[in-house]
């Protein structure tokens, strides 16, 4: 004979949280986050470290290999510095892109369509802020661990050409967090694996031309102008303006460029999760 | 102590213009098992999904714990356990860790949820799974997880969504008693289903549903007394026969239900009847006299049988 499951009457601690955010937030990511790292022990490490490497290989091939047939680059400040110091901030940026991307796409869409792992948490006390919050932050994380392994590597290679550069660290977070946001947003309105690779046919072009591997005056104007509206550019911007140590007034514009994606991501996906799971 | 802990009046939702919950109303008191019966498509699991705070209504009004749940959400969801129609168990996560996970996205302190996953595991019967992952569990025992899952919040109202779907007999037997536990221990438990033999096992009382409105209410017994008849004899004359021998069984029993088949007589006297079509020289291929169930209700109210 088993024991009578109920213990005690034991009331959960509730959130009596009112106004706008009452039914949307329960102030409880951290069960959601909780979650996500105990379940990355499951979850295969090869594939989280070649998320790593990947863009040290570019960094090698390419700033060190090219680096040595291109010589010096003139930054967006008028700063001429080492091809490999040129390309390794931006490298950086687009790790925390690519980090924070693959969690809140790949791996949200996923627990969204397949695993119901969404739909068990908010048939709990759960709102679908705490999980976008949660899951966005998980993202963002795994963008920051791959972001301070990058930056070690960059140290180690001389290419932190001033103390500025540890702010990179906190910068990089703020890109990861933006465009995980945004990708959650936008995963959340896929429906097949098919859509989601146009994710990557957006990503692999904005990777190529965001003033990553020359500067944007290469180009005409017309196509400059859609770089600048994409996220990248930004980022690469601001973190190529604190490793280089060259830091100028547009990188407050930078930095509001990605609390808007933030915004706008976060809005859309609570929305899109309370109509898919609570509507 | 409110007289009933969920009220349902006119409820209903709409899907663009297909409603498919249409109007009904309802009510369940404090520790009482109610069940809403019905065919798939009856809008059952859409009530369900209101009732669990996860829906909103289009119309009507819900008072689930004198809550409503259209504003209420988190609140009347912290105080509700819910077994959907699917597992969603998190398969990235070992048995155990999926209940404590659980009670951690109700706010539950870390100790709380230990002892209550401990606890819940030996309820389910899983105790000696607690390390196994998911995905190695058989569909009983995901079940059962599930329904363990449920309970870490204590809820004062358990919501079964076609709770043994699936199954094979014996592990219905199994959770069937284990829900049986949680009605004595006086949960309150809603739970929708296809299968009369379930309503009749654990629903106190019940309403049937289909096409989004409620045809009858009451306990499994009264609704086979004020719908059907004590005995049901069952014949079967082969698939092409059985329309040509209705008319000659015509007459026999209180009433006679023709389905593609077999021939379903409705009586108090089961062996008169069957002693009657004999001496009428009809001979069955197959016959049988059972006692009235949920199923000819249903048949009875709404012309099919449930499971289609």
């Amino acid at each position: 004979m088993t024991a009578a499951p109920m213990l005690a009457p034991v009331r959960p601690a509730q959130s009596r949280r009112t106004g706008p955010l009452g039914s949307l937030y329960a102030g409880n990511s951290r069960a959601v986050i909780g979650r996500g790292l105990l379940a990355t022990r499951s979850t295969s490490w090869l594939i989280v470290l070649s998320g790593f490497f990947e863009p040290i290989f570019y960094l090698l091939s390419l700033g060190i290999g090219l680096g040595a047939i291109v010589g010096a680059v003139t930054t967006s400040t008028g700063q001429s510095v080492p091809y490999a110091a040129y390309i390794a901030p931006a490298l950086l940026a687009v790790s925390a892109m690519n980090g924070a991307i693959f969690d809140s796409t790949w791996n949200v869409f996923f627990k969204m369509q397949y695993a119901k792992l969404y739909e068990g948490m908010l048939a709990t006390s759960l709102g679908p802020l705490d999980v976008a919050l949660g899951e966005i932050f998980l993202a963002l994380l795994r963008g920051g661990v791959y972001a301070a392994g990058f930056l070690i590597v960059m140290q180690v290679l001389g290419l932190n050409l001033a103390w500025t550069a540890i702010l990179a660290l906190p910068a990089v977070l703020l890109i990861a967090f933006g465009f995980a946001s945004l990708g959650m947003a936008i995963t959340s309105y896929l429906k097949s694996f098919q859509q989601m690779d146009w994710i990557t046919f957006v990503m692999l072009p904005m990777f190529l031309f965001s003033a990553t591997f020359y500067p944007l005056s290469v180009y005409p104007q017309a196509i400059r102008v859609v770089i600048e509206i994409l996220p990248l550019w930004h980022g690469v911007e601001l973190v190529r303006g604190l490793t280089t140590g060259a830091l100028s007034l547009p990188m407050l514009g930078h930095v509001l460029y990605f609390v808007v994606m933030i915004v706008v991501g976060l809005t859309f996906t609570t929305r899109r999760l309370r109509a898919l799971f609570l509507n | 102590m409110p007289s009933s802990v969920i009220t349902a009046s006119r409820l209903t939702k709409k899907y663009k213009e297909f409603a498919a919950v249409d109007g009904i109303s309802f009510e369940v008191a404090p520790g009482e098992s109610f069940g809403l019966l019905g065919p798939n498509g009856a809008g059952k699991s859409t009530t369900m999904r209101m009732v669990g705070a996860v829906s909103t209504r289009t119309s009507g009004e819900l008072s689930i714990l004198g809550l409503d749940p259209n504003e209420h959400g988190p609140e009347v969801r912290s105080q509700l356990g819910v077994v959907p129609q699917q597992d969603n168990l998190d398969m990235e996560l070992r048995v155990r860790d999926n209940l404590i996970v659980y009670g951690r996205y109700f706010g539950m302190s870390r100790a709380l949820c230990g002892e209550k996953a401990d606890a819940l595991l030996e309820f389910a019967q899983l105790s000696d799974r607690a390390k196994s992952k998911v995905d190695d569990l058989s569909g009983g025992m995901k079940r059962r997880l599930t329904i363990a899952r449920s309970l870490m919040n204590d809820p004062r109202i358990l919501l079964l969504d076609e709770p043994t779907t699936g199954l094979d007999p014996q592990a219905r037997h199994i959770l069937w008693d284990r829900l049986f536990r949680l009605k004595e221990q006086g949960t309150t438990l809603v739970l929708t289903t296809h299968y009369m033999d379930e309503a009749e096992q654990l629903c106190d009382r019940l309403v049937v549903v289909d096409k989004g409105a409620i045809m009858a209410e009451g306990s499994p017994a009264a609704l086979i007394r004020q719908y059907s008849t004590r005995e049901v004899v069952e014949v079967r004359f082969g698939s092409d026969r059985n329309a040509d021998v209705a008319h000659e069984i015509d007459g026999i029993g209180d009433r006679v239900e023709v389905l593609p088949d077999r021939i379903l007589v409705y009586t108090d006297d089961g062996d008169a009847v069957l002693a009657e079509i004999s001496r009428r020289g009809l001979e069955p291929i197959t016959s049988l006299v059972r006692r009235s169930s949920l199923e000819d209700v249903f048949l009875r109210l709404t012309g099919r049988s449930l499971i289609e």
